[in-house]
C-alpha cells in the first residue's frame, strides 16, 4: 500500500502515480507499465503473465468450453462481493453450466479516469482471490482507461476456458419429460443486497450477495454419476427467466411448486416491501440442475454439501404440456404462469 | 415469514371457500376496488376457489392506469427540458403517453429519476439547487399524505426549485360513478384497505346507504380477500348494506387523522379526468391555494386536456369492471407488456398485467390445458 494519507478527490496533473487512475495509465507508456507491474501482475501472480507475451500458451485436453461475459454493476462494492468476485464467479459459473471444469480466465479492465487507485487495487485483489477460490488461473488480460464520464468507474470483462468433463451432452436439448428440477440453494440474495446498497432504501438489512463459484458442486454432481441433463446458473432475471429459457429451448413444460423454493425470510420481507417477486430477483451463486427423476434425491444430497444453509431442493418436474410454459403451483393450490420480466422490475407506487 | 404466511395458509383458504359456498344461495357480483387486490386474486387463483356464481369484477384502483395521458405527456415534456429533473415512482415510467413513455424519454437524455418516496425527490432538490426538480405526484388517498408531506416540507425548507405535477384521484367518487352507470351490475364492494387506512371508513357509509350496497373494507393477502368476500356475501344474503371492516389490523373507522389533516392543508378537492373512464366531479386532488406556487403546472405550463383516441384497447371498460382482460381480442396478442395498447397492461396494479403475468397469453391449445 503506497497510497498517501490525505486523499484528494481531484486528480493532480502531471501524471505520475497519483491516487486516481489517469488517462496515462492506459496510454501504453511508462505509467501503464508501472500500473501493470505494481498493481496487476503481482496480484494475479501467474507464470503466463510473467512471460509478458501477447497471449497465453496453454495446455488443454479433451473438449473445451469457452465463454465470455462483461460485468457492470453499481455500486462496485456491495455486501458479500464486488465487481471483481462477480466477474470471476460469473464466468466460472458459465463454464460449470457447460459441464466443464474451469481452467483459464482472461481479464479485461475498462477503467474510468478518476477511479481511486485504492478501489482498483481492491477489485484486482478480489479478482485474484476469487480465481484462487475457484481454482482457475488468470492467464491473460488487458487494461484500458477511458475519459471521465465514459464508464461507471470500472467495467470488467472475463472470458474463460474449461475442460468438459460431463460424460453426456449438457443443455436444454437434453431435457426430457419426467426430469426433476433441482435448485442449489435459496434465491434472491444478490439482487436484494445490490438494490439495498444502490438505492439507499433506508432499511437495515444483513443480506449479503450469494456470489460464489459453482464449479465444485457441478463437478460433484457429475462425479457422483448423476445423469445431469441441463444446468443453468441464475443471474439477472432470476429463477423465472432461467426456467422459461430452458422450457422454451427444450420445448417442454416445467411445473414448479412455490412452497418448495427456498427463500430466506429477510429476502422475502424485502421483496414484499418493494413489491418484487423473488422468482425474478437476481442471483450470482445459484443454479438449477435438470436430472433424471431417479437421481433427484441424490442430487439434493450432493448439493447440500456445498451450501452452508443446506437449502438445495427439488422444486419441480418437466412435463409434456404446452411447450415453453412454466407454471408454479402456489401455497393455496392454484397454478400461475411464470414468465420472464418484460423489463426491469420497477418498485410499485403503493 | 411471520405476519404473512398466516394470511396465505392453504387450509384456512379452503375453509373460507367452503364457508362462502355454504353462505351463497344465488349468484352475486362483487367488485374489488384496488389493483393490488386484483393481483392477489389472479396470482393465487382466488376466483377459481370461489363457488360458481360468485364473480369478482376488477375495479378502477390502479393509480397509474387512471392517470390521464396528458399528464404523462407533460411529465415527459418537463423531464426533457434542460435544467429540469423529473422524479417519479418506478411504476409510471412504462406508462405510454402519446409520444412514448418516460423510460424512452430517459434513454433519449431526459433527466428522469426513480424515487421510492416523494421525500427522496426533495433530497434531490436540496442537493442540486441549480436544477428544477419536479415530483410526479400520482395515486389515490394512499400516497396523498406522503406527497402532501413533500409539499409541506418544501415550503418549510424554503426550497424554491421543487414543485409537484399533481394528478391525484379519490376512490369514493369513482365508486359512485360505477354505481350510477346504467349498465352497472356490481352488488357489493371489497373496498381498498390501504386507502381506508388513511381515510377511515366513514365516507363509505353514505354510499352503502344510498345505493343499498354492502362495502367491506378488505386487505390484500389471499385470506383477507376470501374473508372480505365471505363478509360481503353474508350481507347480501341477509339483505344488509353496511360498511364493514375486514382489514381490522390496519383500518380504523376514523382513519389516520394526522394524515387527513395534512392532506387537507396541502390539497383541495377538484374535478378530475380518469384515463379510460372520463370526467368525474370532485374526484381528485390539486394543490390548495396556499401551496399553488409549488404547482409544476404554474412553472411549466398547464396540462391541456385532450380527447382520447379511440382504438382497439378496452382498458376503460376493464377499469370500470365492464369487461375482463381475456375478453379483449388484443389481449396477449397485439397487446403485451412489451407492446401495450393500454396502461392496464403495463402497470404492476393493472388488471390486464395481472392476467398476462399470472395466467399467460392465450394459447391455441388453451382448452386442453385449462385447469392444469
Amino acid at each position: 500500500m503506497t497510497a498517501a494519507r490525505g486523499f484528494a478527490p481531484s486528480c493532480p496533473l502531471p501524471a505520475g502515480d497519483g491516487e486516481c487512475v489517469q488517462l496515462a495509465h492506459g496510454g501504453g507508456g511508462r505509467a501503464m507499465a508501472r500500473l501493470l507491474d505494481a498493481l496487476i501482475r503481482p496480484a494475479f501472480d501467474d507464470p503466463e503473465l510473467d512471460r509478458r507475451h501477447d497471449g497465453a500458451a496453454l495446455e488443454v485436453t479433451g473438449p473445451v468450453a469457452f465463454t465470455t461475459d462483461s460485468y457492470v454493476v453499481k455500486p462496485l462494492v456491495f455486501p458479500g462481493g464486488d465487481i471483481g468476485s462477480l466477474a470471476v464467479n460469473g464466468t466460472v459459473n458459465d463454464l460449470a453450466m457447460c459441464g466443464a471444469r474451469p481452467l483459464y480466465l482472461s481479464v479485461g479492465l475498462i477503467v474510468e479516469e478518476g477511479l481511486a487507485l485504492e478501489t482498483l487495487r481492491a477489485v484486482v485483489a478480489s479478482i485474484a482471490a476469487a480465481a484462487k477460490a475457484a481454482g482457475v488461473r488468470l492467464v491473460t488480460g488487458d487494461t484500458k482507461v477511458v475519459d471521465r464520464g465514459s464508464a461507471d468507474g470500472l467495467f470488467v470483462n472475463t472470458a474463460g476456458i474449461g475442460e468438459i468433463v460431463a460424460p453426456a451432452p449438457v443443455g436444454p436439448a437434453q431435457v426430457r419429460a419426467g426430469d426433476a428440477v433441482v435448485l442449489s440453494g435459496d434465491i434472491g440474495r444478490h439482487g436484494i443486497a445490490v438494490m439495498a446498497a444502490r438505492e439507499a432504501l433506508g432499511f437495515e438489512t444483513a443480506i449479503e450477495s450469494d456470489c460464489a463459484p459453482l464449479a465444485a458442486p457441478v463437478l460433484a454432481l457429475v462425479e457422483s454419476g448423476i445423469a445431469v441433463r441441463c444446468l443453468r446458473d441464475l443471474t439477472r432475471g432470476g429463477l423465472a427467466s432461467a426456467l422459461v429459457e430452458i422450457a422454451e429451448t427444450a420445448g417442454k413444460r416445467i411445473a414448479i411448486e412455490e412452497a418448495a423454493i427456498p427463500v430466506r425470510a429477510d429476502v422475502s420481507a424485502a421483496c414484499e416491501l418493494l413489491g418484487l417477486d423473488a422468482l425474478h430477483v437476481a442471483n450470482e451463486g445459484r443454479f438449477v440442475a435438470f436430472v433424471a427423476a431417479e437421481d433427484a434425491a441424490r442430487a439434493v444430497e450432493v448439493l447440500r454439501r456445498y451450501d452452508a444453509a443446506g437449502a438445495a431442493a427439488v422444486i419441480g418436474v418437466v412435463g409434456d404440456g404446452p411447450p415453453g410454459q412454466v407454471s408454479c403451483r402456489g401455497a393455496i393450490g392454484a397454478s400461475r404462469v411464470i414468465d420472464m420480466l418484460s423489463g426491469e422490475q420497477l418498485p410499485r407506487i403503493c | 415469514m411471520r405476519f404473512r404466511d398466516e394470511y396465505r395458509a392453504p387450509a384456512a383458504a379452503q375453509g373460507y371457500a367452503r364457508a362462502i359456498a355454504k353462505a351463497a344461495t344465488r349468484p352475486w357480483t362483487l367488485m374489488e376496488v384496488c389493483g393490488g387486490q386484483t393481483h392477489t386474486i389472479v396470482r393465487y387463483g382466488i376466483d377459481q376457489l370461489l363457488p360458481v356464481g360468485i364473480e369478482l369484477v376488477h375495479g378502477p384502483g390502479c393509480p397509474v392506469c387512471v392517470t390521464p395521458v396528458e399528464y404523462v405527456d407533460k411529465a415527459i415534456e418537463i423531464a426533457s427540458r434542460p435544467g429540469a429533473t423529473l422524479c417519479s415512482f418506478g411504476d409510471m415510467l412504462r406508462v405510454p403517453g402519446r409520444g412514448g413513455d418516460l423510460l424512452g424519454a430517459k434513454s433519449r437524455g431526459a433527466d428522469v429519476r426513480i424515487v421510492y418516496s416523494p421525500l427522496d425527490a426533495l433530497a434531490v432538490a436540496r442537493a442540486e439547487p441549480a436544477r428544477e426538480v419536479v415530483f410526479f405526484a400520482v395515486g389515490f388517498e394512499t400516497t396523498a399524505p406522503a406527497n402532501a408531506m413533500a409539499a409541506w416540507q418544501a415550503r418549510r425548507q424554503g426550497l424554491a426549485n421543487f414543485s409537484l405535477l399533481v394528478s391525484h384521484v379519490l376512490v369514493p367518487p369513482a365508486m359512485r360513478a360505477i354505481l350510477d352507470a346504467p349498465a352497472n351490475r356490481i352488488e357489493g364492494f371489497l373496498a381498498a384497505g390501504h386507502v381506508c387506512t388513511i381515510m377511515g371508513t366513514r365516507e363509505y357509509e353514505p354510499i352503502a346507504a344510498r345505493y343499498r350496497v354492502p362495502i367491506v373494507v378488505t386487505g390484500f393477502e389471499p385470506l383477507d380477500i376470501l374473508e372480505g368476500v365471505y363478509m360481503c356475501v353474508r350481507q347480501l344474503e341477509d339483505g344488509r348494506a353496511a360498511v364493514e371492516n375486514q382489514y381490522v389490523r390496519s383500518v380504523r373507522r376514523a382513519g389516520n387523522l394526522r394524515a387527513q389533516a395534512l392532506m387537507g392543508e396541502v390539497f383541495r378537492v377538484i374535478p378530475r379526468r380518469w384515463r379510460g373512464i372520463g370526467d368525474i366531479a370532485d374526484s381528485g386532488l390539486g394543490l390548495a391555494e396556499a401551496y399553488a406556487d409549488l404547482d409544476a403546472e404554474r412553472r411549466f405550463g398547464a396540462v391541456r386536456t385532450v380527447g382520447e383516441a379511440a382504438g382497439e384497447c378496452i382498458s376503460g371498460l376493464v377499469l370500470q369492471g365492464a369487461r375482463k382482460p381475456p375478453e379483449c381480442p388484443a389481449f396477449g396478442t397485439r397487446c403485451t407488456p412489451e407492446r401495450p395498447l393500454g396502461v392496464t397492461m403495463v402497470s404492476s396494479e393493472g388488471a390486464c398485467a395481472a392476467y398476462y403475468r399470472y395466467r399467460g397469453a392465450p394459447r391455441p391449445a388453451e382448452t386442453e390445458s385449462a385447469g392444469a
